[in-house]
């Protein structure tokens, strides 16, 4: 039961199969019985899970369902606001908070019908590439449990793989929900800037975070994107722009469509195996009636440091607030309030927030600033510029989404290493774009491969559209992770 | 240091002004701002700083920054934008403040102040937006106390910040640049210049040059001035101790410091109570904001009278002296007082001349919800003076009547009615009087005789005190006149 896709549980729904309380009772006991070994969630919300989906049978038993997510149990990342539920961003620091309102996404789900099971693991405020940088737990990739699933959205990836959740979301700041899906198998897609709104995502990188939905195959990842996106007035950055029906974008149409193959995505450093991958999904499509050419990101490189400015320019600036005066932890014993403060988040915050804290309020200090945050910024606008002249000739870009498969737990351990497995997602975050990451073979070894879509600003329908295409033209889904 | 001692010192102020804007919601969330509240009941995650909130600006506060910008002839800038300004302090939840840097919403105005009957312009360099802190409660002082609580309640208010140049000569200028900029943003309803209340705050920058030199000196900040006496004291105070480190040849430090209320003097601040690097950059949260051309204009285009104007107007409509019109444009409310009371009695000289000697006696002609509750509404002080003017009772009486109205805020006519107060005019009974008085002071009669013209003074206030002040003093002086001339 928890193997059905969100479309395929509807149908049941509808025609009176199943109900919603079973079928949560079905990932409630998946959860019991797998969670132990991969760790994907912080919190699991059984009471208000059965409750909520006790509702939604009401409503398909008098055939009036909200929509398709109605009754649908999905998970969420720890880092999105839910009113009377703990959420810790994997951080000591909040590990007691809990907000007394609903993220914008929360009560769109919410309203949507869709029934909460639990908060997912994930590094700690985000920052992390392998989950391992939780203040709680790792997270353990369900296709090798010795390897990591990605990160930071790794609890919701993995939440998704090993059917412990129908759908999830997750955030995406330089890749956190691409690398991820990339690593564990599922489609995850990063909207575009702009296009979800932010209110209740607990901010690491307010001009780079973006959330959005891990699904089973794309035709959830759409039906997920359409209950989230759209303009909030509590949100000044989203946008007005109007959302299409993403579902009915799914129409196999993708003859005449032009992709480019950004040359710079395939340099050195990106794993044969993945490059081997990559280029045969791009033959599939190229079968599909896609017309490819060779584009020049040139910009791509300097792209990660930019980004290590950036966001940790932001994340020292968001970070802030947690001062141990209004909310989570509080060391007391200070002499003063400032005391307090300091000694509350050495001990509140782990060490990779710590450094980016560090990083970041280095790059906006008085007389670095402009050497750092300001050049950061300008390198931001030439990766831009790069994909705006990219786009004038082609209508997406396809290529890896990581440099390498999941790695194993403690592999790397050097903060640059773990930081070069972003290379090829960041440069999306830092132009605003939106990204979608579907499965496109196995390495030898058997671990998924991630194939990235990459498209003009609010046209999430085309990477829908052809990933859906090509999800349809392969058989790699019929792969299953084995749990013990 | 002998040229210098020669020709003395210049003195270089700067203001900077803050003013809670009164919008009925917070800069950037839907809280109310009303002062005064039970601590944090106004409050939501945003302004409480919560994890994951966002910032929503309130499109009013741009209003009323437009508006005063307007007031000020500043340039409104096409695009402006928030940026963070970074400080750990408690009463600041977010540890930073969303505050306007290098793209304020106005720059290089002009605001017009009198001294001494001239009148200058001082530079306005920038206008911007920003929100308030909240407020922390200590249990006893700062350093001492155990436990502090934080009231979020301020936290969030719109805050508008205005930087003056350079231009201020002394602090009698910078005083007077603080109540006409008080006025206008009075004017304009956009601030009610409470500094009591902390809605309107100052801090100035102070520093001493050579005379007649160009180049500025070491600036020292001075904080904490709570009332216009207290700037005006305190940057006395900064003058002075400037002026005698340089004498003494000491150099000044370039610091902030506190400005003590009781203690009279200025202090420096620790290190640690201030922050060195702000490390400002662009608010993420908010987009750049675009000044429509056509918003402005509208704008501009409602934009009241403002206290200049008004002024102008008093001396033209009304011939007033241009103090007297200086005195009643000070504040909105008293100008406003002033002209209802001329609608109703059209002698607006006499007029003035109550409000000034009377009304303001009794209320502080700057506080413009004392001059709107005032106890004598403006019908009531016509009133009075219409009884005057028609001979019901004298100029003295008047006094007392009005004191009287102030206590009770009954109109004059019940008042007078009530006690007996209307003038004797009546040429019989006041000939009857003035008979025995001339019996009664021989001696003052002689001295009239005598050449002594003062002496008929003193009879007529005789005549006035045997009638308990209720004599019409014309009649009195006529009729003595003429009982003087037959004896």
């Amino acid at each position: 039961m928890t193997e059905r896709t969100i479309h395929a549980l509807g149908e049941a729904y509808r025609r009176g199969d199943t109900t919603p309380t079973a079928v949560t009772e079905a990932y409630l006991a998946r959860i019991e019985k797998f969670d132990g070994h991969v760790g994907a969630y912080l919190t699991v919300t059984r009471e208000p899970a059965l409750r909520a989906a006790a509702a939604a049978d009401a409503r398909h038993r008098a055939r009036a369902p909200l929509g398709p997510l109605d009754g649908v149990p999905i998970a969420l990342k720890d880092v999105l606001c839910t009113k009377g539920i703990r959420t810790t961003c994997g951080s000591k620091i909040l590990e007691s908070f809990v907000p007394p309102y609903d993220a914008t996404v929360v009560a769109r789900l919410a309203a949507a019908g869709a029934v909460v099971l639990g908060k997912t693991n994930m590094d700690e405020f985000a920052m992390g590439s392998s989950t391992e940088h939780s203040a709680f737990k790792p997270t353990r990739n369900p296709w090798d449990l010795a390897r990591v699933p990605g990160g930071s959205s790794g609890g919701s990836a993995v939440a998704v793989a090993a059917h412990l959740a129908a759908g999830a979301f997750g955030t995406d700041t330089g890749g956190s929900i691409r690398q991820p899906a990339a690593f564990c198998g599922t489609v995850g897609l990063k909207p575009t800037y702009g296009r979800v709104s932010r209110y209740g995502l607990v901010a690491f990188a307010s001009s780079l975070d973006q959330i959005g939905p891990f699904a089973k195959n794309v035709r959830d990842a759409a039906l997920l994107l359409q209950a989230i996106a759209g303009h909030d007035p509590h949100d000044a950055t989203s946008v007005a722009a109007p959302v299409p029906d993403y579902a009915a974008a799914l129409d196999g149409r993708v003859h005449g469509l032009r992709a480019g193959i950004p040359r710079e995505y395939f340099a050195e450093g990106v794993d044969p195996e993945i490059a081997r991958a990559v280029r045969a999904a791009i033959e599939t499509l190229r079968g599909l009636g896609v017309a490819t050419e060779e584009v020049s990101l040139p910009t791509t490189g300097y792209a990660l440091a930019a980004y290590y400015l950036i966001a940790p320019a932001e994340a020292s600036s968001n970070l802030a607030r947690y001062d141990g005066v209004k909310y989570g932890l509080r060391v007391p014993g200070g002499k003063d309030l400032i005391e307090m403060s300091s000694r509350t988040r050495a001990a509140g915050f782990g060490a990779e927030v710590k450094r980016r804290v560090m990083l970041g309020t280095y790059a906006l200090s008085a007389g670095y600033s402009e050497a750092y945050y300001g050049r950061a910024q300008k390198v931001r606008t030439l990766v831009r510029r790069d994909f705006e002249t990219a786009f004038a000739r082609v209508d997406l870009l396809l290529a890896p989404t990581t440099p390498n498969v999941a790695f194993k737990h403690g592999e790397k351990e050097d903060p640059l290493a773990m930081y070069l497995n972003d290379a090829l997602t960041i440069p999306v975050n830092l132009a605003g774009l939106p990204g979608l990451s579907v499965r496109c073979g196995f390495t030898a070894a058997g671990l998924p491969i991630g194939l990235q879509l990459i498209g003009k600003p609010f046209d999430e329908a085309t990477l829908l559209r052809v990933a859906d295409a090509y999800e349809r033209a392969t058989t790699w889904l019929a792969r299953e992770p084995a749990l013990p | 240091m002998s040229t210098l001692t020669k020709t003395g010192w210049d003195v270089v102020i700067g203001l900077e002004v803050h003013a809670q804007l009164l919008t009925r919601s917070k800069m950037f969330c839907g809280c109310p701002t009303a002062f005064g509240a039970r601590p944090n009941s106004q409050t939501c995650p945003v302004c409480q700083g919560m994890p994951g909130v966002l910032p929503v600006v309130n499109r009013r506060a741009i209003e009323f920054g437009i508006k005063t910008a307007l007031a000020f002839t500043c340039r409104i800038n096409p695009a402006c934008r928030f940026a963070r300004k970074h400080y750990y302090y408690p009463d600041m939840p977010k540890n930073f403040q969303i505050s306007q840097y290098e793209e304020p919403l106005a720059e290089d105005g002009a605001l017009e102040i009198d001294v001494d009957g001239a009148s200058r312009a001082i530079g306005i360099q920038r206008l911007h937006l920003e929100e308030d802190v909240g407020k922390l409660l200590h249990e006893g002082t700062l350093e001492t106390a155990q436990a502090s609580l934080v009231d979020y309640n301020r936290s969030g208010v719109p805050l508008m910040e205005t930087v003056s140049r350079p231009d201020l000569r002394s602090p009698e200028e910078a005083a007077a640049y603080l109540r006409a900029f008080r006025a206008v943003l009075v004017y304009l309803g956009v601030c009610d210049g409470n500094m009591e209340e902390g809605s309107l705050r100052c801090d100035a920058n102070v520093s001493l040059r050579p005379r007649g030199a160009t180049e500025l000196g070491t600036k020292v900040e001075i904080k904490n001035m709570n009332s216009f006496r207290n700037v005006k004291l305190a940057l006395e105070f900064e003058v002075k101790r400037q002026r005698q480190a340089l004498a003494a040849g000491e150099r000044i430090v370039q610091e902030t410091r506190l400005w003590d209320a009781d203690r009279g003097y200025t202090r420096a601040m620790r290190s640690k109570e201030y922050a060195h690097d702000y490390r400002y950059f662009p608010e993420p949260d908010l987009v750049p904001l675009e000044i429509e051309r056509a918003w402005v204009d509208a704008i501009r285009a409602a934009l009241p009278e403002l206290p200049r104007q008004r002024r102008e107007r008093f001396v033209r409509q009304y011939g007033l002296p241009p103090y007297d019109a200086g005195v009643l444009t000070q504040s909105r409310a008293l100008a406003e007082y002033y002209e209802a009371a001329v609608r109703e009695f059209r002698q607006p000289k006499i007029v003035s001349n109550w409000i000034m000697s009377e009304l303001l006696r009794e209320l502080p002609g700057d506080d413009e919800r004392a001059i709107e509750r005032a106890p004598v509404p403006p019908a009531n002080l016509a009133g009075l003076l219409r009884l005057i003017e028609d001979g019901t009772i004298s100029g003295k009486i008047a006094k007392d009547v009005f004191q009287k109205m102030v206590g009770s805020g009954e109109d004059a006519r019940t008042i007078v009615a009530r006690e007996g107060l209307t003038q004797v005019a009546d040429e019989g009974a006041l000939a009857a009087v003035i008979d025995q008085v001339l019996a009664q002071n021989p001696k003052a009669v002689e001295d009239y005789k005598g050449g002594k013209t003062a002496a008929k003074g003193a009879l007529v206030g005789q005549v006035m005190k045997a009638t308990r002040g209720k004599a019409n003093p014309a009649i009195v002086n006529r009729l003595l006149e003429e009982k003087l001339s037959k004896i």
